[in-house]
């Protein structure tokens, strides 16, 4: 297929499949990539790498408190040291929740976010209205999200400007005494550990 | 960079939009576009701060009206012919017309498992932190025309240091070819009222990750 063929008959998408072939078979062919390892990235990040991983850390945060310390401390040493879980880089901060104060993270200059634990960031995250509003107005971006919190619980904004990385410990719901891990770890969104949810509550979860 | 990634605090982009269940990649080509970024930058080729700048400078009209991935398509087209690995003939083509130069290693899906951890960015100290937590300091008006990780928003405001998390790559440097220049790196904290004035939610506290060359004593 011709690559400039796309103004005639096709949608972003066609253009930018037709784009990335291109770009993926010259880099392959000068040697600069190796076309199965991009499969086993893709892999990586669709099946194994997820929000699952940071429901986990808060789970296990929630039940351990010498865990809950360590994880305040020095969250990507504390991380590392949970075990099963993908290896995290050096820059990892976990912010915790409370009654008096609210974390929320934004990367407002890009799309930094703590990809081994949560992922990927989602479409919104990387979005310029989540990017222009996350710093000035919180609570109206909680609202986007059906969030409304106290008018004396103070919002703590974090914007990650370099290559520190944040997660926040959401606050455990009521109710919930006496769960295992994996229970708990059933309740924690990963908008939660954004900062632009809460956890979910015990009654809404299976 | 004064350019339009520069978001924080600007008006007019409206709601928030979630997506519910949304997949991790909305197409295949952004999954092999993730995956052509990850392995390039494993070939040490380039450096983060140098594909941030990379988009950062891509027209601004490109900038708002592109979907993510497309900017990071366009970002990597811009990059391998600025960096004379790839020619805009060969993107053209949709092959490569001359052999490729020689990269310091390549990613083969063997190395995948270890690749995908970030590598550290703290680097040996030049020098003492001029700063410590509880230092009242300001942050410095500046507007370089290339990359920098001091927004628009929090320039020439007073706020506190509340934490010290060690000396790393200075971006502003690192971005334009000029070396890792390692620098202290601070959480500052802003009242809301510094940053957007009187009007400002009075619950509101902002922090940012700041290099030691931005800040002053205040």
């Amino acid at each position: 297929m011709d690559h400039d063929d796309h103004h005639d008959h096709g949608s972003e998408l066609s253009e930018m499949q037709l784009r990335v072939r291109a770009l993926e078979t010259v880099l392959a062919e000068k040697g600069y990539i190796d076309p199965s390892a991009l499969d086993a990235i893709v892999e990586a990040y669709e099946t194994k790498v997820g929000p699952h991983t940071g429901a986990r850390v808060v789970a296990k945060a929630w039940s351990d408190p010498a865990f809950r310390q360590a994880l305040l401390a020095d969250a990507s040493k504390a991380v590392a040291s949970f075990g099963l879980l993908n290896r995290v880089g050096d820059h990892l901060i976990a912010v915790e929740n409370t009654p008096k104060q609210h974390n929320m993270i934004v990367c407002t200059l890009c799309s930094c976010y703590p990809w081994e634990v949560l992922g990927l960031p989602p479409v919104w995250y990387k979005s310029a209205p989540y990017r222009s509003r996350a710093v000035n107005d919180p609570r109206g971006v909680l609202a986007d999200f059906g969030v409304t919190l106290p008018a004396d619980t103070q919002i703590r904004v974090w914007d990650s400007t370099a290559e520190t990385r944040f997660i926040v410990l959401p606050m455990r719901p009521g109710g919930t005494e006496g769960w295992n891990e994996d229970k708990l770890a059933a309740l924690v969104t990963r908008d939660s550990m954004i900062g632009t949810g809460i956890a979910k509550n015990p009654q809404g979860a299976v | 960079m004064d350019g339009v990634h520069d978001m924080g605090g600007m008006h007019g982009f409206g709601k928030v939009e979630p997506e519910q269940n949304e997949p991790v990649f909305h197409a295949p080509w952004e999954g092999r576009t993730y995956a052509i970024n990850r392995a390039l930058g494993y070939t040490g080729i380039w450096t983060i701060d140098e594909t941030r700048a990379g988009i950062e400078s891509l027209p601004p009209e490109v900038y708002l009206g592109s979907s993510y991935y497309r900017k990071w398509e366009l970002r990597l087209e811009k990059l391998l012919v600025e960096k004379d690995l790839a020619g805009s003939d060969e993107l053209k083509a949709g092959h490569a017309l001359r052999p490729g130069k020689a990269l310091k290693r390549t990613m083969r899906a063997e190395d995948v498992a270890n690749a995908l951890t970030r590598g550290s960015f703290a680097r040996p100290a030049q020098a003492p932190a001029r700063f410590k937590p509880g230092d009242k300091v300001r942050t410095k008006n500046i507007h370089p025309a290339t990359h920098t990780r001091l927004p628009r928003y929090a320039r020439g405001k007073v706020g506190v240091v509340e934490a010290v998390r060690g000396c790393h790559v200075y971006p502003d440097t690192v971005a334009i070819g000029q070396g890792e220049n390692p620098q202290w790196l601070y959480t500052v904290l802003f009242d809301g009222r510094e940053l957007w004035g009187e009007a400002s939610d009075p619950s509101l506290k902002v922090s940012i990750e700041a290099f030691e060359p931005y800040l002053e004593m205040a």
